[in-house]
């Protein structure tokens, strides 16, 4: 696709994880649905890119593609998937399963269904340890108690006996992020880390995410539909609409100025900003189905800019000016505004 | 009870009653205490081990009023109550000790009748429009349901017309009557679940995180179709939430529970932008500044130790002090007592040690990393 832009920074040193061309395709009784469309990104080491979008928007199909965790029903139909400048999607399975951990690893949502609640979380922990670097049992229960406590566990000892449903949601997520980043990942995919969590508990593991990157260098990938989230953590941020990116840029720069009319209907239905009581503008409409996307721009139904042009050729993510990249034909007109 | 007799009347006379009530209700649009709350309590028997079981203590005293028309918007974490007091605030549940007056009514000694009819004035919003709604009913019975229960509000030829109009009033069209909640987006479906709550014109709605199941742009929709609602017809709102900043849009008041108990109250504004208890200072500085928020929240993010106690084995004293950063010996051994801001009579906090308006300079509380 000419001007095919790749959000993130210019690639070359430090680029930790590249993303093109990636699609995913769903089979379902009616056929296969594209749900997952072109989407391209990078992170370099030490810093955090977001994906942000609504439910449905593939952000978290994206990372399981990444990840190589896609459900049977999925398939990579297309793209390339680069740790350290390696295609990952090329690997046999065996090699694949071997960066599982030391290059790439993936915290979940939902850390309860996340662990095994068979086993203690010291020998869940134990685990990496024991597979990749073959420690001894007693060296590895060691290593997964420093982790426990590395992660702010309480008695990492005595708690490393317990099992799952024993530690509070906090905990868990605690648990889940001590277990991804044991083998100092280079790249962590966080979907949606802290949705599940109370706030006061959510900014404890937000601060444990960006602690981590910190210390490791890791690039950090986080999907979540929470723009507050990635005003204060991310440093790149690419907006996902209907499988697809429609905007990426530095965060301080998208949010300031954004040059799709998604990423700006997005920002104006925040309450926060809005006298109270007002009407908040809000976007029309809701998101097309994966399995019907319209021809043309898939935001077009619910654009205040959309005209006959948007029905019939699609807008590519094309550069903007340094760093970003928009998918909308129209894109001066916000940018002017 | 003479008042019973009184709600008696009404519901024999609910079509006229209805109209009078309107306009009574428009005239009077943030009036007097439509719902007050006194020192309820609630506690919950939880199986522990085989050997017996323990108290789990939702509620502890909780003081809440709703006047007429307005929001009050009710925050806090998992676990502190707020789903309880919805449930009690509708009856759904009988507290253990403390009162209940509606319109100086106490809906628990209603029979019959009487209960019916203060059941229509109190209406409920839940939280996730995909399990509320029966897959197996149109958008058109599940607005006129809840008229069989209440049989003489709405003439049968009048329904019809009725269901349209209330369609339309949420948003959504007149055909949309004949359509099945599995057709609608998320979003049209909380649309369903407030014009249900509507159907029986009540002058209460709890909405139970109404919105926190909505993408954010759907999200703006339905806050919009409440506020227009609240602005025609004059409903009050219990606004429950845990999201800070879709509460301070929608909220005439506030109320900020933990661990069973309502620990600073006021106008929205007051406690949003000066809040006096600890608690509510961590919350408000621990959620994540959208990209638009004004800059006058707390300058420094206040991270609390560890997590929300147990409600079956809560702390002595101030229940938040074993994370609380001022906590002093007498947080231990007294229950604070709401104490009126200096400059607030109306802005109530629970705390031996509340933050002082000097506190909120450059640094706002002593943070801890």
């Amino acid at each position: 696709m000419n001007g095919q832009a790749t959000p993130g920074t210019a690639a070359g040193n430090g680029t930790a994880l590249e993303v093109r061309d990636l699609s995913v395709e769903l089979s379902t009784p009616q056929g296969p649905v594209r749900v997952v469309r072109d989407v391209g990104f990078e992170v370099r080491s030490g810093q955090t890119l977001a994906l942000l979008g609504e439910s449905g928007c593939g952000k978290s199909m994206t990372a399981q593609a990444v990840a190589g965790l896609l459900d049977p029903v999925a398939e990579v139909t297309d793209g390339q998937v680069r740790l350290q400048g390696r295609d990952i999607l090329r690997l046999r399975r065996s090699d694949r399963r071997s960066l599982a951990g030391p290059e790439l690893a993936m915290v979940f949502q939902d850390a309860l269904t996340a662990l095994n609640p068979v086993y203690t979380v010291g020998s869940q922990l134990a685990e990496p340890f024991r597979i990749h670097e073959r420690a001894s049992r007693r060296a590895a229960k060691e290593k997964a108690v420093e982790l426990m406590e590395r992660v702010g566990i309480p008695e990492p000892r005595l708690r490393a006996k317990a099992f799952p449903h024993q530690f509070s949601g906090g905990m868990r997520q605690r648990l889940l992020i001590a277990m991804a980043v044991a083998l100092r990942p280079s790249v962590l995919l966080a979907d949606e880390p802290t949705t599940a969590l109370d706030v006061t508990v959510q900014a404890q593991i937000m601060e444990l995410l960006a602690e981590l990157r910190r210390e490791t260098r890791m690039a950090l990938v986080l999907i979540t539909h929470d723009l507050a989230v990635v005003a204060e953590q991310a440093d790149q941020v690419a907006v996902m609409y209907s499988g697809t990116i429609v905007e990426s840029g530095p965060v301080a720069e998208v949010f300031a100025a954004p040059r799709h009319p998604y990423t700006r209907g997005l920002l104006d239905s925040v309450p926060a900003g809005h006298p109270r009581g007002s009407v908040l503008p809000s976007i029309q409409g809701s998101p097309p189905r994966p399995a019907a996307v319209p021809a043309g721009c898939a935001f077009r139904a619910r654009c205040p800019l959309a005209r006959d042009r948007c029905a019939t050729d699609e807008p590519p993510l094309t550069d903007t000016g340094p760093g970003r990249a928009s998918a909308c034909h129209y894109w001066k007109e916000l940018a002017d505004a | 009870m003479p008042d019973t007799a009184d709600t008696a009347g009404t519901a024999q006379t609910a079509g006229t009653a209805d109209t009078v009530g309107t306009a009574d209700r428009a005239g009077t649009a943030t009036g007097g205490p439509l719902l007050q709350a006194r020192g309820l309590t609630k506690t919950f028997r939880v199986p522990r081990s085989a050997s017996g079981s323990t108290r789990l203590h939702a509620l502890d005293g909780v003081d809440l009023t709703v006047r007429r028309g307005e929001t009050l918007g009710l925050v806090g974490e998992s676990g502190c109550g707020k789903s309880t007091l919805a449930r009690v605030l509708l009856m759904l549940e009988r507290p253990d000790a403390g009162t209940l007056r509606y319109d100086g009514v106490d809906p628990f000694a209603l029979r019959g009748r009487s209960l019916l009819a203060w059941r229509r004035r109190v209406q409920m919003v839940f939280q996730d429009p995909f399990a509320s709604l029966n897959p197996r009913m149109s958008a058109g019975e599940l607005i006129a349901e809840p008229w069989r229960s209440h049989p003489d509000l709405v003439p049968r030829a009048e329904r019809e017309r009725r269901v349209h109009e209330l369609l339309e009033k949420v948003g959504l069209r007149a055909a949309d009557a004949r359509r099945h909640p599995q057709e609608f987006s998320g979003g049209q479906r909380q649309r369903i679940g407030i014009a249900r709550a509507l159907a029986l014109d009540p002058e209460v709605i709890v909405c139970d995180e109404p919105v926190s199941a909505l993408d954010l742009s759907v999200q703006a929709q339905v806050l919009n179709v409440l506020t227009e609602l609240q602005a025609e017809l004059g409903v009050a709102y219990v606004f429950i939430s845990h999201d800070l900043p879709v509460v301070r849009h929608m909220a005439d008041r506030v109320a900020v529970m933990y661990l069973g108990r309502v620990v600073e109250s006021g106008p929205a504004e007051e406690v949003f932008t000066a809040p006096r208890h600890p608690y509510t200072a961590s919350l408000l500085s621990a959620a994540p500044r959208p990209p638009t928020a004004q800059d006058d929240g707390p300058s420094r993010r206040i991270v609390l130790f560890g997590e929300v106690p147990s409600p079956t084995d809560p702390p002595s004293g101030c229940r938040f002090r074993t994370r609380c950063w001022k906590a002093e010996q007498v947080c231990a051994t007294a229950v604070p007592a709401d104490e009126p801001a200096p400059d607030g009579p109306q802005h109530l906090a629970a705390c031996h040690l509340p933050i002082q308006p000097s506190d909120r300079g450059g640094s706002r509380a002593a943070a801890h990393e």
